[in-house]
């Protein structure tokens, strides 16, 4: 195998410690890669739905009186932290570890994505009791297409993160499991990008 | 929702006023009775065709065979065939309500025999369905069985998720289908624009039928563009570089692209106005900070490109049949690539060209007017390029190339039409008017459909081991190139002389001469319509004398007509290595078609799945839940989806083995076929002799 | 076709033969198609005294158009439609299958200079094209106020279903069915709906141009001469589309001063309650038979005591989705103040 085709996807590549799995990901890894590209679109066009809407508040509630800019920032850490343990926790795959260190990895994951999903409930209930509802106005609605839409996402890869390890529990690390992980691996990292946008786009310049 | 409700309420708001001819038999005025009875007959021939059906597979004891060969297939040949089986299906129902449309304003000076409620569900399901369950179905399959063909490959990349698409597609289309049973469509027509399609301006279940089967439709189509470019990217046979791949392939890769790029646009606009519909959000209301003119922005910003998703097939397509039936290899295949390529990039800069009346700046809509204007060069080149194919070639007039042929004429109208509308000068007096009906029924049905139709006689033998009846097929040709002359031509006119689009009914006796003309088209498109079936039935009939096993009925040019007819489920017993453009025609050339390979291999193809099958049934539940506010039933269907992904994750095993020794068996079987055979030239194309092999007139040309 | 097929002993002459005779056919068809085209358009633009067309044009802007739309259609005959029409039949006869005299290069794919003519050209075309694009989109922009030595009539247009309501802010009347201008005087329009899209069209004038929610669009015309025009919208938006027409009618200046002296001693004050009437989904006909019997004549509406503030009102109304206020209603509550600029539609873009 040359290096030249270690690097046919970007990202993680499993190289030639995992030869099967990595003939498998040059196709399946480059077609996540394509649908992230989809989804990069969703969000880029739910932003500039937000954008655009950003000030048609009808005579009610803003940013200033809605946001909290100190959870969104604990959010924030929460999420680059799972990006870190997610990180890890690949190493951990493609340097053959122990599968229990692989596991411990992505438990941590889940456990940080579960905070920051608690955390955003919990900012959203709170500003739902502050009279900022969605169908307050436009504003409050592109807001709530844009940040939960995110949350959406968070939720799909913590319940994939679960049916993963179950899947480890049940096979070990084969082939299949270990394209899953290369493939939320990609995922996760895409969501704590969406989210810094969210972070500077939505919090920081809404409150700027 | 309580509990109380769902056990109050189990269906909703379905009741037996969901029921199209409740109305008649409660308030029975002529009116009430002429369009109960047409929505009452329309919906029972739904519900007879569904029994009928049913009944003919029991019969036959077919659910085994449909279940297993058919339904949790994942061999992109038979997914192709389900796709296309679905188009003409679909094309059925949307041409006849044309025709319906076409009769109510023939005699619509003053009225009509129509209520203009039912008018206005006839233009929305005629549109909605003709690009989203017709065109789209049809370019999908017929690219899901040739492309893979056509680079050498055994699938598209990811089988399952082909078939996951084309279950959600199905699964849209019933749901269009079964709005002719239950409850009423959109009259919002295809593009749905807000303030209308919102709560406060239409209640009831219209619009919720129409956002959800496009919400289905639209993701199994971003799933297929994903697919297709993945498969175009990583499973090309050895040596085939991009630029020898046949001008199909790159058509299928264009559209794979911009459905990547063009479908989140849709997806959300729609799941923006169902937020809208049933949460009270705001986007698209009046009032509350809502915006029209964010809808209509991503609208379009799907809309065009979807136009090109819809066209470039075609383009591929013809590209094939010029340069096949001609004998010649394409002329200008590089400025045919780039052609192509830069209609897809342009695509995405003129969406605003659909509302140059929106009261934008004079700069914007000169910026916007030029861009679209450009899109005409690439388009020039193509049909200058597939003339030049026929130049110092030996054309043969098949079916086709009547389609072909006809394109050309009338797409240079088309085009030629689409240029004044892109002056935002002119487009300020036919905008909204039949001239803009004429114009993209002008490029989309030489365009998109006498492509497909092309195409489909062209690859017919192909999927089916015999060719189709010809002289039917170049009648139907004729009828629609005429009709569609006669129906479409008057509405420029019509346009010109102030006829807004979607006009139950007028005041101006003037229109009426036209109109009857327009009438009589569509009864010929009809005509032609009929045709098609007849052709089907006869050439099924006469099958023995028309088969085609070796394979090759056209002398053609590119991989899939070096395999047999219909090709073996691996597609190719060892995968070609190409060495040039037109790769079959080369091998004939060089005497290396039909060779035996030097050693057989174990051939590994994906398992049947049921996974497409459970999405298309669960989506459809949701869909269908949602729309009657079943809340129970979305839930469960939700969670059905969940599960069958779920449990698909944890599924292993998931590929089945063919031994070298049966694909020898098989392949060998299928050389001693081809020996057999005589190879015929051209002129004996269409006769019983025909069986495949063709005498190449490279070889016998230049010798 | 399929015989030809079959008979191996006479291919030739029967398939040329029904391909004339195919040929024939499409021909005739399509000369006939041109002529029952043609025709009406050319009698029929103007039926009974009704303008319908822009290729009628009764007023510069249309006039402009019209030229426009023959210029860009002459050059694209010309030099686009006109050569593939004669190229095509002439490659498809000449290099027919059965003729064996033609010359056959199966091979050849590539002609540097065939390729260089085959981009150059179009793009030439469409050089031209744009360039008269960029001048006409901005000498034809419909916000642009029309030339003239007379102010303009201001007129305020808003879409109804299914009717248009026009209001004179400065004759403080107002009309449905008919919208009555003065000849060779500016028209300068402010559009807005009250309910869904619309779009404001009066062919023979010239633009048209979208009435939305909450939002204000601008258009000017000019009626060249007097006449009657038809109007309508051209924006489906539910059962009486169809049927939301109006008469343009231009007329002399004194006609027009006599008009407006005619609609504020005839018509009726405007109301709360014919604003309710107005915002039902009905069409004019139904409005009319709502109304107190003598609110219209001929199928007309006028109302008297419309202030300029209404129509301001019923943009922010619809802009915040809340209940029209009364008090703009009526003369004498007026004196509330302007309510403030809505949203321009292209300021919201």
């Amino acid at each position: 195998m040359s290096g030249h085709e270690n690097f046919e996807y970007p990202g993680l590549n499993l190289g030639s410690a995992h030869p099967d799995t990595h003939d498998a990901a040059k196709t399946t890894v480059f077609g996540f890669w394509v649908f992230l590209m989809s989804d990069a679109i969703l969000f880029g066009l739910v932003f500039s739905t937000y954008v655009a809407s950003v000030h048609a508040t009808a005579g009610g509630p803003g940013p200033r009186d809605l946001y909290d800019i100190r959870s969104a920032f604990v959010e924030t850490l929460l999420l680059l932290a799972s990006s870190f343990t997610f990180g890890m926790a690949s190493l951990a795959m493609k340097y053959k570890h122990s599968t229990a260190r692989l596991v411990g990895w992505l438990l941590a994951t889940l456990l940080l994505g579960a905070c920051f999903l608690g955390l955003e409930t919990h900012d959203f209930l709170s500003m739902i009791a502050k009279g900022g509802t969605p169908e307050r106005s436009g504003f409050l609605s592109a807001f709530f297409d844009l940040v939960p839409l995110h949350g959406l996402h968070v939720t799909g890869g913590c319940i994939w993160l679960v049916c993963l390890l179950g899947q480890l529990a049940r096979y070990g690390l084969d082939s299949r499991t270990k394209l899953g992980i290369l493939r939320l691996a990609l995922f996760w990292h895409f969501l704590d990008i969406v989210w810094i946008a969210i972070f500077s786009v939505v919090y920081l310049a809404g409150l700027a | 929702m309580s509990a109380w409700a769902i056990v109050q309420h189990p269906l909703g708001r379905l009741s037996m006023h969901s029921l199209p001819f409740y109305d008649m038999l409660q308030n029975p005025t002529t009116k009430h009775l002429v369009n109960g009875s047409i929505a009452g007959f329309a919906a029972s021939l739904v519900v007879l065709g569904a029994i009928v059906v049913v009944g003919l597979i029991t019969r036959y004891r077919g659910w085994r065979t449909l279940w297993c060969d058919w339904l949790t297939s994942t061999d992109h040949k038979k997914i192709g065939i389900m796709y296309v089986v679905i188009a003409f299906v679909m094309l059925a129902r949307a041409l006849i309500e044309a025709m319906l449309m076409r009769a109510q304003q023939a005699w619509g000076l003053g009225g009509g025999f129509l209520s203009p409620d039912h008018f206005a569900q006839l233009f929305s399901t005629h549109g909605t369905i003709m690009i989203f369950f017709m065109a789209m179905p049809f370019l999908t399959g017929l690219i899901n069985f040739v492309m893979p063909l056509q680079i050498g490959a055994r699938d598209v990349s990811v089988p399952v998720l082909n078939s996951v698409s084309l279950m959600l597609t199905a699964a849209g289309a019933m749901l269009v289908m079964v709005s002719l049973v239950l409850g009423e469509f959109s009259t919002g027509g295809w593009f749905g624009y807000p303030p209308y399609t919102e709560i406060a301006y239409n209640p009831g279940v219209g619009p919720d039928y129409w956002i959800w089967s496009l919400s289905l439709a639209g993701l199994g189509s971003t799933l297929t563009g994903i697919n297709f470019a993945v498969t175009i990217y990583k499973e090309r046979a050895p040596g085939m570089k991009l630029m020898r791949m046949p001008l199909f392939t790159w058509a299928a890769l264009c559209i794979s692209i911009l459905m990547i790029f063009a479908m989140p646009p849709l997806t959300l606009a729609t799941a923006q106005l169902a937020l809208d519909r049933y949460l009270g959000f705001h986007y698209f209301t009046n009032g509350f900070g809502g915006n029209m003119m964010h809808f209509v922005n991503l609208f379009w910003l799907f809309g065009h490109p979807e136009v090109y998703i819809l066209i470039i097939p075609a383009f591929g397509v013809y590209s094939e049949v010029f340069s096949t039936y001609s004998g010649k290899a394409l002329y200008g295949y590089r400025s045919m690539v780039l052609a192509i390529m830069s209609i897809a990039i342009l695509s995405f800069t003129v969406w605003l060209h659909h509302f140059f009346t929106m009261g934008q700046d004079a700069d914007i809509n000169a910026v916007f007017g030029i861009a679209s204007m450009l899109i005409g060069i690439p388009t020039g080149v193509k049909i200058y390029n597939w003339m030049w194919t026929m130049f110092r070639g030996r054309v043969r007039i098949t079916t086709p190339m009547v389609y072909a042929l006809g394109f050309i004429v009338l797409f240079v109208l088309g085009g030629m039409s689409g240029i004044l509308l892109a002056n935002p000068s002119i487009d300020y007096q036919v905008h909204n008017t039949v001239f803009l009906v004429a114009h993209f029924h002008n490029v989309a049905v030489p365009g998109v459909l006498f492509g497909m139709l092309a195409g489909y006689h062209f690859w017919f033998p192909k999927a089916f081991g015999f060719r189709l009846d010809e002289r039917w097929g170049i009648f139907s040709a004729l009828c629609w190139t005429l009709g569609f002359m006669l129906a479409f031509f008057p509405l420029y006119a019509l346009g010109i002389m102030g006829l807004p689009r979607r006009s139950a009914a007028y005041a101006q006796p003037a229109y009426v001469p036209l109109e009857m003309v327009a009438f009589a088209g569509a009864l010929l498109i009809g005509v032609a319509l009929a045709a098609l079936v007849v052709q089907l039935w006869v050439s099924v009939r006469h099958r023995g004398e028309n088969r085609v096993p070796a394979g090759d009925p056209w002398d053609g040019r590119s991989l899939e007509w070096s395999v047999s007819a219909p090709p073996p489920e691996y597609n190719f017993p060892c995968l070609p290595v190409v060495n040039d453009r037109d790769a079959f025609t080369a091998a004939k050339e060089y005497g290396t078609a039909y060779r035996e390979p030097g050693e057989y291999a174990d051939i590994v193809l994906p398992r049947n799945s049921a996974t497409g099958p459970l999405l298309g049934a669960s989506g459809f539940g949701i869909a269908f839940g949602l729309v009657w506010h079943i809340w129970w039933l979305a839930i469960l269907c939700a969670l059905l989806a969940a599960a069958a992904m779920v449990v698909r994750g944890f599924a292993r095993g998931l590929t089945r083995t063919i031994p070298a020794a049966e694909v020898r068996r098989q392949h060998q079987g299928w050389l001693a076929v081809v020996r057999a055979s005589v190879p015929v030239t051209r002129a004996d194309e269409r006769a019983p002799a025909n069986q495949g092999l063709a005498n190449p007139a490279v070889l016998r040309e230049t010798s | 076709m399929n015989r030809a097929g079959r008979d191996p002993a006479r291919p030739e002459p029967s398939r040329g033969r029904s391909r004339r005779i195919a040929k024939v056919r499409i021909t005739r068809t399509l000369l006939r198609c041109l002529a029952i085209c043609v025709v009406p358009l050319l009698l029929g633009a103007c039926v009974g005294d009704i303008h319908l067309s822009f290729l009628d044009a009764q007023g510069p802007v249309a006039a402009e158009q019209r030229w426009h739309f023959y210029w860009v259609l002459g050059v694209m005959g010309v030099l686009v439609a006109g050569p593939i029409f004669l190229a095509l039949p002439f490659f498809v006869w000449r290099y027919r299958f059965g003729n064996r005299q033609s010359k056959y290069t199966p091979k050849w794919a590539y002609s540097r200079w065939l390729e260089i003519a085959s981009w150059g050209g179009p793009i030439v075309i469409v050089g031209v094209l744009a360039y008269f694009v960029w001048l006409d989109s901005h000498k034809l922009d419909p916000y642009k106020p029309l030339a003239s030595s007379q102010p303009a009539l201001r007129v305020q247009v808003i879409g109804y279903d299914w009717k248009w309501l026009f209001i004179y802010p400065d004759q403080g009347i107002a009309t449905v069915g008919t919208l009555a201008l003065p000849a060779g005087r500016p028209v300068a329009m402010y559009l807005t709906s009250a309910t869904v899209m619309q779009s404001f069209f009066v062919p023979s004038l010239g633009s048209q141009i979208y009435a939305m929610g909450g939002m204000v669009t601008r258009l000017h015309l000019l009626a060249s001469r007097p006449g009657r025009f038809l109007g309508e919208n051209t924006m489906y938006n539910g059962n009486g589309f169809h049927q939301q027409k109006f008469t343009a009618v231009a007329m002399s200046p004194d006609a027009f001063r006599a008009w407006v002296a005619k609609v504020r001693t005839t018509g009726v004050p405007m109301s709360a309650r014919i604003l309710g009437a107005l915002a039902r989904r009905d069409t004019r006909e139904q409005l009319i038979d709502d109304l107190p019997g003598n609110a219209s004549r001929a199928g007309t509406v006028y109302l008297t005591g419309v202030t300029p503030q209404l129509f301001p009102a019923i943009v922010r109304a619809t802009r915040d989705g809340s209940p029209m206020p009364l008090q703009h209603v009526s003369g004498r509550a007026a004196k509330a103040a302007a309510a403030p600029a809505a949203p321009r539609a292209r300021q919201a873009r």
